[in-house]
């Protein structure tokens, strides 16, 4: 138990040591820690946002989902009504078309028989002419009667 | 194990001496016995406990700063991992106690806990290995006689160290008290408490006993516990030499004994640590 310079020698190197602990060993040691606190922390922090928003995203998607069923619902709804309406329209149509078609066979049909009747009575007069003049051609000469003949004819 | 050639009152002592290095009788030289040491006064140097200390010391350094050139805040490896958590350990440890800025104290804390234990760590190496390589050394290499080669192993175990250290965190505690409180509240402190201006003899001498006992105390704790481990240990390994049943209880007992001091060394190491902060704390406010 001898005190001696090893006293002195242990002193100067427990304050090196401690400066060189100091200066190139605590700082860095403690920078990565707190560093890799921060990242846990902001990664968490991360997660939670993540979590979050996948959430908010899950409710949007429902709405979306919701609302595009209504709408969905709406268009057929129109889509039914719609095509009921075009139903009437056409029905509307084809019975204007189908009036327009009897008129207009009506309208022919009368013109048809205006004009047979009209060809009728050309021939009718001309049988009886000829039916007349057959009967007449004995006593009565054509010429005497012409006048009369042509007032007849022209009062068809 | 005590050969043929000395007793066991020598095998004892040898263990005991520190491999001294100074000067004497008109030379400088290693010291070949106790008396020689005690010749040789303060302006000598025991090689082996500034050795161990600086070797370890070393060691400690260059664990923890390749650990903290590589630190990175990614995933920690194995080195990494280690050394983070004994510096969160110590950082608790100071957070827990100092309340003040002040960044010396956390690494100051760090250096010591970590040497402390390496050093008492020592203490767990089988008396005999280190000594005898040292002898064979010795013998060899510097034509010594092997019995003059004294090697003591554990440094904390030399109160040149205990008291080396202690004494560094005294002037570190004076320095920030006299930093923090001025010359003046600093001796205000010894003079005017905890009496009152009126007590101030017997404030100096409670003060001055309480300041004193500090690195005193400090030193020969870790110098009591260790030097006594090592004293064991070396009573348990002269057992070994006495027949095969006595050796096989000093196995035992060995074995036992050195499971045990596993608790105390880093007991010691952290109460040295603890203490440090505590003291620089009070450097740092007034009480």
């Amino acid at each position: 138990m001898n005190i001696n310079a090893t006293l002195i020698g242990q002193s100067i190197a427990f304050f090196l040591f401690v400066f060189f602990v100091m200066k190139y060993v605590w700082p860095p040691l403690m920078a990565a820690l707190s560093e890799r606190k921060k990242q846990i922390a902001d990664g968490l922090a991360a997660a939670e946002r993540g979590h979050h928003e996948h959430q908010l995203a899950e409710q949007r998607a429902k709405n979306v989902i919701r609302e595009a069923h209504e709408e969905a619902t709406e268009i057929i709804s129109r889509a039914h009504q719609r095509a009921s309406e075009v139903i009437d329209e056409s029905k509307g149509k084809a019975q204007e078309e189908a009036d327009r078609i009897i008129e207009s066979g009506h309208s022919l049909v009368e013109q048809e028989s205006n004009s047979a009747r009209e060809h009728l009575r050309a021939e009718v007069s001309a049988l009886t002419l000829m039916g007349v003049s057959q009967i007449l051609q004995r006593e009565v000469k054509e010429s005497d009667h012409q006048q009369i003949l042509v007032e007849l004819g022209a009062k068809f | 194990m005590s050969g043929a050639t000395i007793t066991t009152g020598e095998y004892i002592k040898h263990h005991l001496t520190n491999l001294t290095f100074g000067y004497q009788d008109g030379h400088w030289g290693f010291a070949h016995s106790a008396a020689d040491i005690k010749e040789m006064g303060f302006w000598a140097i025991h090689v082996d406990s500034l050795l161990w200390s600086v070797a370890l010391g070393g060691l400690f350094f260059l664990l923890f700063y390749t650990a903290a050139k590589r630190a990175t805040a990614e995933v920690p490896g194995g080195l990494q991992n280690f050394v983070e958590w004994i510096v969160e350990f110590v950082d608790e440890s100071v957070k827990g106690s100092f309340s003040a800025k002040n960044d010396l104290v956390a690494p100051l804390a760090l250096t010591i806990f970590c040497w402390v234990f390496l050093m008492n760590l020592m203490d767990l190496i089988a008396v005999d290995w280190l000594p005898l390589l040292a002898g064979a050394v010795g013998e060899s290499a510097l034509g010594m006689d092997p019995h003059h080669v004294f090697f003591k192993v554990v440094p904390t175990t030399d109160p040149n160290i205990t008291f080396g250290m202690a004494l560094s965190v005294f002037y570190l505690m004076i320095y920030y008290s006299i930093k923090n409180k001025g010359l003046g509240g600093f001796l205000g402190e010894i003079a005017f408490q905890p009496f009152g201006k009126w007590g101030l003899p017997a404030n100096l001498i409670l003060e001055g006993i309480s300041l004193i006992s500090k690195p005193i105390s400090l030193a020969l704790r870790l110098f009591g516990n260790m030097y006594a481990g090592e004293t064991i240990f070396i009573l348990i390994a002269m057992m070994y030499g006495a027949g095969w049943v006595m050796g096989g209880f000093g196995g035992l007992l060995q074995l036992g004994w050195a499971i045990f001091h596993i608790l105390i060394i880093t007991l010691q190491a952290f109460i040295f640590m603890t203490l440090t902060i505590v003291y620089m704390e009070m450097a740092h406010n007034e009480h």
